[in-house]
């Protein structure tokens, strides 16, 4: 009885601090500091977090308007992340970014319902390049399809053009994520005449010795992994472990951070995996962010994941959601912006190496620009490789271009049945009147 | 004072064995449930639906089940995760294979193709009790989530493996789906939480409820005395394993909209509904909700605590949300082996001899 009654106490005060404030962006994060995939939440949260700050203390928000962030712990939980969306939903968010695929699929639908555009930066429903079927959906600057094509790109090009009798395995995480691209690879396996294998890991990934004595058996010529939290630093480790050349071992974007190699120690040297941005602390941006964010103490977690590669990652994330706002507020003219007129924003949002530049960060990202008919960007990556001596990722190619047609073909497939599902009109969103 | 039985005279057998023999708990029950059906729904907001009231309702659901199985047959299940899954899929496959079928008979359907999966899994318990009995159905656990994992046509050949729940209407309403309103979705799920709360009351203190429970106590003298111990055991799985496959397909249709057999339904589910009901009370109906309440509603009340009312960062709040859950867990397990509808019984003891202890 006892807990009914605070329930009704919590209940009413909960109704009684309702509306929010005005004349403030509401950046809202979903965020996971805890749990088997804290370690990678972590660093991508911080970034996010100090560069919100960073517009915050510098420019006094964006276009004027201070921006407010709320953190919501999701522990990558699907469930978790219903009840985030729901307290944040009616708090006037301008942009959704669930950093998880599962939670991506979960929100879509209600997201499109409530009109509150959603950004899965590289993961989530790879089908969402169609924007005339998600209109409140984007993944730009690149999909997990894209990210299977680059990495084939990548190993033709070394192979001289040809991967015909070849063997490769994908090592993924049991997951809506860790499926994505396999239907990109069986029809590259097809098409190019590869032996493509895919070996699941259960969540959250820590057991996977008898796939890796699967792979020792099967002697593939290159392994993909498509892995995420406690999952990578255990592949690569047992990689290590059967002496798989790590050269040949591949990781998504995903996969491919300090955290995932470090624990490796050197048996780890020579892992390679795809990047969508650069890394490191050599950006103009990081003189701002010591004078603003770090040295007043402003910095989010406890500011030791400054300049990692999911650091980097979610300060991206970060960067282009408030490009994005930026953008909204020049088409509207006006400084106070609404969900509807974030995803104008977002759907003409142009990134140019100019632009990158100015703010800090030159030659960070791909240069790409969003339309109706392409919500996944330029859909290229580069490939980067640990170097164990030094502690450091170094980019051993430029950008990689994907095999756009072909995605863009089975996008199309996986969208119009999506569509035909859920009884969507493909079409164009129009401008908000706002 | 108010709480005892005096004065409340029984001219009818049927009046002595009803559920709520004493006026204050019968004038209670009423009241909670015209509150339910009659206030909630004017009251409720999207938050409080979608993050609160709906998963307590649907694991309630799925705690009486389990309840059925383990508190009132004595049979040890660690399936329940899988079972909730086959529910979740059988709702996928037949709304998606016959669009025109009504949303009901769909949640119905799915728990019967679940009890009929139960019953296939409690074979085993024919012959095996106890520890190896929770491995056998642990095999299920791992076996099912398997299946609906590979075999593409489980999921209709989604490029991922998720399925994702179309907008189904009950009534004219939106019941399913991103345009279901909350109060929808509250009915729904209220509807079939009173409906088989009262259907596993009503079983359990009939005969096959007294089979059941016979063959928990000692199956020998069960069966001396008569009882079918194959029929009572596996009439146990099927009921159970169709309460926890209506739970399995609320919980996907109306509550999650979209799910992953391994992320939704994996070991975890099994485990945090086994401890719903060993927390709540075995062998109780009353127990199953307040187990779901505890280790549903208890989280969430203490982050929106922590969080929102306090201010703590995030992470701290779940970190110490775990280890209050976990603190309350031993505590109660401590201080009331028999769980927190122990508690109540002591305490209803109490009410109806007070002022006067002795």
């Amino acid at each position: 009885m006892r807990m009914t009654r605070m329930a009704a106490v919590v209940a009413a005060t909960m109704v009684a601090a309702g509306p929010a404030l005005a004349d403030s962006l509401h950046f809202p994060m979903l965020n996971y500091r805890t749990g088997p995939f804290a370690p990678n939440g972590i660093a991508f949260a911080d970034g996010y977090q100090d560069y919100l700050t960073l517009l915050n203390e510098r420019d006094g928000g964006i276009g004027g308007v201070p921006i407010r962030f709320t953190e919501c712990e999701t522990a990558y939980n699907t469930e978790r992340g219903v009840e985030c969306y729901q307290s944040i939903r009616g708090d006037n968010p301008l942009i959704i970014q669930p950093l998880s695929t599962g939670i991506t699929y979960q929100i879509i639908p209600r997201a499109t319902q409530d009109g509150i555009p959603v950004h899965s930066m590289g993961y989530g429903r790879t089908s969402a390049v169609n924007g005339e079927v998600f209109n409140w959906v984007f993944n730009y600057p690149a999909t997990y399809w894209d990210g299977a094509s680059v990495i084939i790109n990548h190993l033709l090009a070394e192979n001289d053009g040809s991967l015909a009798g070849k063997k490769i395995a994908l090592v993924y995480h049991n997951s809506a994520y860790g499926r994505e691209p396999i239907p990109t690879l069986n029809r590259l396996s097809e098409e190019l005449g590869f032996e493509f294998l895919a070996l699941g890991v259960d969540s959250p990934g820590q057991e996977q010795r008898s796939q890796w004595l699967q792979i020792r058996r099967e002697r593939p010529d290159y392994v993909l992994m498509w892995g995420w939290g406690v999952m990578n630093p255990t592949a690569i480790q047992e990689a290590a472990n059967i002496r798989f050349p790590m050269n040949n071992f591949y990781g998504v974007w995903w996969s491919g951070s300090e955290q995932d190699v470090m624990p490796v120690g050197d048996g780890a040297h020579g892992y390679r995996s795809l990047a969508m941005h650069g890394t490191g602390t050599d950006y103009p941006i990081y003189a701002d962010i010591q004078n603003y964010v770090i040295e007043p103490g402003l910095y989010a977690g406890t500011g030791d994941e400054v300049g990692t590669v999911l650091y980097s990652r979610g300060l991206y994330a970060a960067m282009l959601a408030t490009e994005a706002a930026r953008t909204a507020q020049e088409i509207h003219g006006t400084p106070n912006i609404t969900a509807a007129m974030m995803r104008d924003g977002m759907a003409s949002l142009e990134m140019t190496e100019e632009r990158m530049a100015a703010l800090g960060l030159p030659g960070f990202g791909p240069e790409f620009s969003v339309s109706c008919q392409n919500h996944g960007g330029s859909g290229a990556a580069m490939i980067q490789e640990w170097d164990a001596n030094t502690g450091t990722w170094n980019l051993i190619t430029d950008w990689i271009d994907s095999d756009r047609e072909m995605i863009m073909e089975m996008v199309m497939e996986d969208s119009l049945a999506y569509a035909a599902e859920n009884d969507i009109e493909p079409q164009c969103l129009e401008r908000s009147g706002g | 004072m108010i709480y005892r039985e005096a004065g409340d005279f029984k001219t009818s057998y049927a009046a002595d064995n009803q559920t709520f023999p004493i006026r204050g708990d019968r004038i209670a029950y009423y009241m909670v449930l015209a509150f339910a059906f009659l206030v909630m729904p004017f009251v409720i907001n999207d938050y409080w639906a979608n993050a609160i009231v709906l998963p307590f309702l649907i694991y309630a659901i799925a705690a009486l089940g389990l309840n059925i199985l383990i508190g009132y047959c004595g049979q040890l299940s660690l399936g329940s995760g899988a079972f909730m899954a086959v529910g979740a899929y059988a709702t996928f496959k037949l709304t998606t294979a016959f669009p025109g079928l009504s949303i009901v008979f769909v949640v119905l359907l799915a728990g019967l193709v679940t009890a009929g999966v139960g019953v296939l899994f409690g074979l085993p318990s024919l012959r095996i009790k106890g520890f190896y009995l929770a491995v056998a159905t642990l095999a299920a656990q791992f076996f099912l989530i398997w299946l609906f994992t590979q075999q593409p046509w489980f999921y209709n050949n989604s490029p991922t493996g998720m399925i994702s729940m179309p907008t189904r209407e009950f009534l004219g309403m939106p019941v399913t789906g991103p345009r279901a309103s909350a109060v929808n979705m509250y009915l729904l799920c209220l509807v079939f939480v009173v409906a088989l709360a009262w259907l596993a009351r009503n079983l359990t203190r009939g005969t096959l409820g007294r089979r059941w429970m016979a063959i928990r106590d000692m199956d020998i003298a069960a069966e001396i005395i008569g009882v079918n111990p194959m029929m009572a055991k596996l009439s146990a799985f099927a009921v159970s394993s169709f309460f926890i496959g209506v739970a399995g397909a609320l919980f996907f249709a109306v509550y999650l909209g979209a799910a992953e057999a391994s992320e939704a339904f994996g070991i975890e589910k099994s485990f945090i509904i086994l401890f719903m009901v060993i927390i709540g009370g075995l062998g109780s109906i009353l127990g199953s909700f307040i187990g779901a309440f505890f280790l549903i509603v208890g989280p969430v009340l203490l982050k929106l605590l922590l969080v929102d009312q306090l201010g703590w960062s995030t992470d701290l709040a779940a970190h110490l949300e775990i280890m209050i859950i976990g603190a309350l867990i031993l505590l109660f397990l401590i201080t009331e082996p028999h769980g927190i509808t122990a508690l109540w019984r002591t305490i209803k003891e109490k009410l109806r001899l007070w002022p006067f202890p002795h």
